[in-house]
């Protein structure tokens, strides 16, 4: 029982920090929230898509802007889609790298689109470490016998 | 398709490109009971409705492609903005301007909130326009829109049996429907929403 109460300590200092650090924004509770008995992996499930497509988005992102002649318009495609996925799972910072890209598309700006790629790529594995932490200690939890707390 | 009672499910068809976003709408609608069905462009939409994407729209209301017969009947379409090949706008159009699809409720969603999108697509026809992330407050909206289509094909049903008792005047609604009914058309959102469509017509054609 002992061991439960200090996993679940544990997870609300972490996921808190999370928030505080501006990691993962509200949209993450959201998640949480619609996450039941019924469907008892859907956050699981839902930040699994959005590794694997991440990790695709950024090959083809690296790709697009190696190229003799970089489409500028194809990249700011790319971002624009990453941008909408890490802002469904609440993953706030890469979101906020991926605005912050997206001008630099727009002005065609190559300097600035490798600077930005090499940081929406650093924060994307900033916060998949952090989620897959945070996952694991649900499981920890699960397993325990205890519940996750819900922070709202 | 039969008569639909009150208490059967409402049928959302979800349409966005995304993997994630589809599997965040699914749950958002089933979770508020929806019978949901997701593809992931607006030409499977398009599929799924019974539409061939290709098909003209006569200008004569009368004649229906025989093609546009719906096997699962959808009470909403909700869909995301962008897309590659057809926009959601695109969709909501095509949606619109058919005569078997007109009344389907359409919703758009985007992650990018511009104003001018937006008024274009709420003059097109669009009932809401959610901005992303969508949320479950925003799947609340939904229900008055459902409710209005299922209450408007109650009235027609009723009116269906009821049709002997009032000829002259369902003679006039025809005849201003007649009038009206391009305009209907091209305005998208037909004025008399809850009045039933298309029955003063028949009448008037025996």
């Amino acid at each position: 029982m002992e061991i439960v109460g200090q996993l679940q300590k544990q997870y609300v200092d972490f996921i808190n920090s999370l928030f505080r650090e501006g990691y993962l924004d509200d949209q993450y509770v959201q998640l949480q929230k619609l996450q039941d008995d019924s469907n008892p992996e859907f956050v699981v499930e839902v930040v699994s898509i959005f590794f694997e497509d991440s990790e695709k988005l950024l090959n083809d992102l690296a790709s697009s802007i190696q190229q003799q002649v970089v489409d500028f318009k194809k990249v700011d495609g790319y971002v624009h889609q990453f941008k909408g996925s890490s802002s469904s799972v609440g993953a706030q910072r890469v979101k906020n790298a991926c605005v912050a890209f997206r001008n630099f598309c727009e002005e065609k700006n190559l300097d600035g689109c490798s600077r930005f790629l090499n940081l929406v790529k650093q924060e994307f594995y900033l916060v998949k470490n952090k989620l897959e932490t945070l996952l694991r200690l649900e499981q920890q939890i699960l397993q325990a016998g205890g519940t996750v707390p819900l922070i709202e | 398709m039969g008569m639909t009672t009150a208490d059967s499910q409402f049928h959302v068809l979800a349409v966005d490109d995304s993997l994630i976003d589809r599997k965040l709408i699914e749950r958002l609608l089933k979770t508020s009971s929806y019978q949901v069905t997701t593809v992931d462009s607006g030409s499977k939409a398009l599929e799924f409705l019974g539409l061939n994407e290709n098909d003209r729209n006569t200008p004569n209301e009368t004649s229906v492609s025989p093609e546009i017969h719906q096997e699962v009947e959808v009470n909403l379409v909700i869909t995301d903005y962008c897309m590659p090949g057809m926009t959601g706008y695109d969709l909501l159009k095509k949606i619109k301007e058919s005569s078997s699809l007109k009344n389907i409720p359409v919703v758009i969603m985007s992650s990018e909130n511009i104003p001018s999108r937006i008024s274009r697509c709420m003059e097109e026809g669009a009932e809401e326009f959610f901005l992303k992330p969508v949320r479950l407050s925003d799947v609340n909206k939904l229900k008055p829109h459902l409710m209005r289509t299922k209450c408007c094909k109650n009235i027609q049903n009723q009116e269906n049996q009821e049709n002997n008792q009032s000829p002259e005047i369902q003679l006039q609604t025809a005849q201003s429907n007649n009038n009206n009914k391009r305009k209907a058309v091209d305005e998208g959102i037909s004025p008399d929403r809850t009045r039933p469509r298309y029955n003063g017509f028949t009448l008037v054609s025996n």
